[in-house]
């Protein structure tokens, strides 16, 4: 069976290391905050906010708090606030040190596509492209394939890019890839999903 | 030195000119200067370009200056809540200048601290960086982004004292300093007018001198996405 949604944030807490400052982006990444376990991890909130705490309890809502997401949230004992410009220098300047994305593709190169589908409706990078440019290590969760089958993991993204050479390490449902030297290597496969399946769902070339 | 005006209309007078730049604060619905907003709706002011992380929703915020089509551009990093903001986008009605999040950030930043321009590696090899300079440094390319010398900023502080030296609460600050320093003119507007020697001088989060008018009034403080964990039974 390959990996679940929440198995597959469980997988990306594994590369998060005690004392890290990270960034969590939206969807199965904002899972990967349920399973750090013991990990003292900081979240950093891109508006401008380290130290982010869960949803509040019904009523305990504040209009000025929320995440990235534009959601609710909380503070926590350690959490500090600071404007966008100053947060997004963290960023640019490499203290944060992992994010973990979402994504549309990735290719073989680490080129990164999770902002726009052309002709289609046009939302906005947001801070998609300082993050991936500037953090120390870029991990992209997501399905291996589309809906339509086709694979997401490819020799060269076809939509346009978030960033060029970023992505350091792929968690699918299928398994985790490394972004190496001429291509892709299997770090792992996921729990009765064969060497056989994930390459047979891999566009891009695997090596080693 | 009068600072403090009565309305926000007040506060805006012969400040308004069609075609102008503003910079805005706010990030969502979160911070963003709602009653300056409403009056320069009531103004009239038209074919303005727009500086601001994202352009309100349906209605509210920014979004009421799209309502009736005041904004001819807006440079943004993220419109996706915003039905009319699509519909004039595609329609051609609606200039759209996409800006990275931070890159747009430092563009304030930069403007108001005297700097025309700065290298990011923000976009680099991205449509982002398509017809701007780039240049390499210990092997990473960066690219030229531009500082934002805006004609007006439009900004919303939690509480500051007559001169302007201002405080904001929690993530409502995000892009008002930036957004406040960029402007040739600033307008802030508090929840609460406090006297001065109120507020810390050790805890001002912007300085006086950035802010030219103020004003004190009410604010809805719209929550875009109400998100709630559930009470664990005792």
């Amino acid at each position: 069976m390959p990996w679940d949604r929440n198995q597959m944030a469980a997988r990306a807490a594994e590369e998060l290391e005690d004392g890290m400052y990270v960034n969590l982006g939206i969807g199965i990444p904002t899972l990967v905050a349920n399973y750090v376990g013991d990990k003292d991890i900081t979240l950093q909130s891109e508006n401008g906010m380290l130290g982010m705490g869960p949803f509040p309890y019904e009523g305990e809502e504040d209009p000025d708090l929320i995440n990235a997401g534009k959601q609710t949230i909380t503070e926590l004992p350690r959490t500090s606030y600071f404007d966008s410009a100053t947060s997004f220098g963290m960023i640019r300047g490499g203290k944060i040190a992992a994010a973990i994305l979402g994504a549309m593709e990735v290719a073989e190169n680490g080129d990164l596509a999770n902002w726009m589908i052309p002709g289609k409706l046009v939302k906005g990078m947001g801070g998609a492209m300082d993050l991936v440019a500037g953090v120390g290590k870029v991990v992209v969760v997501m399905d291996h394939t589309n809906k339509h089958g086709d694979s997401k993991v490819l020799k060269e993204c076809t939509l346009p890019l978030t960033g060029k050479g970023v992505v350091d390490r792929i968690i699918t449902n299928l398994g985790v890839l490394d972004v190496v030297e001429g291509g892709l290597k299997i770090v792992q496969l996921a729990d009765g999903v064969t060497e056989k399946e994930l390459r047979a769902a891999t566009e891009a070339t695997i090596v080693g | 030195m009068k600072k403090v005006y009565g309305s926000a209309a007040e506060a805006l007078d012969g400040l308004l000119t069609d075609g102008m730049l503003i910079a805005a604060g706010g990030f969502g619905l979160c911070g963003i200067p709602e009653l300056l907003i409403d009056a320069i709706v009531e103004s009239g002011v038209k074919d303005l370009t727009v500086a601001s992380n994202n352009c309100g929703v349906d209605g509210f915020g920014l979004g009421k200056l799209l309502d009736t089509k005041q904004i001819r551009k807006m440079m943004s990093s993220y419109v996706g809540e915003n039905a009319e903001f699509m519909r004039q986008y595609l329609s051609g009605e609606l200039e759209l200048e996409f800006n990275p999040q931070g890159t747009l950030a430092e563009r304030m930043r930069a403007g108001g601290c005297g700097i025309p321009g700065f290298y990011t590696k923000t976009g680099v090899g991205t449509v982002i960086a398509e017809g701007k300079e780039v240049k390499t440094w210990d092997g990473q390319d960066y690219i030229l982004e531009e500082g934002i010398f805006a004609d007006l900023s439009i900004v919303k502080a939690w509480k500051a004292d007559d001169t302007g030296n201002a405080i904001f609460r929690k993530t409502a600050r995000n892009f008002n300093p930036p957004a406040a320093m960029c402007g040739k003119v600033c307008v802030m507007e508090v929840e609460e007018i406090v006297p001065r020697g109120s507020i810390d001088p050790d805890h001002i989060h912007l300085p006086g001198i950035y802010v030219n008018r103020i004003i004190q009034g009410q604010h809805e403080k719209r929550i875009e996405q109400r998100t709630v964990r559930k009470r664990e039974e005792a």
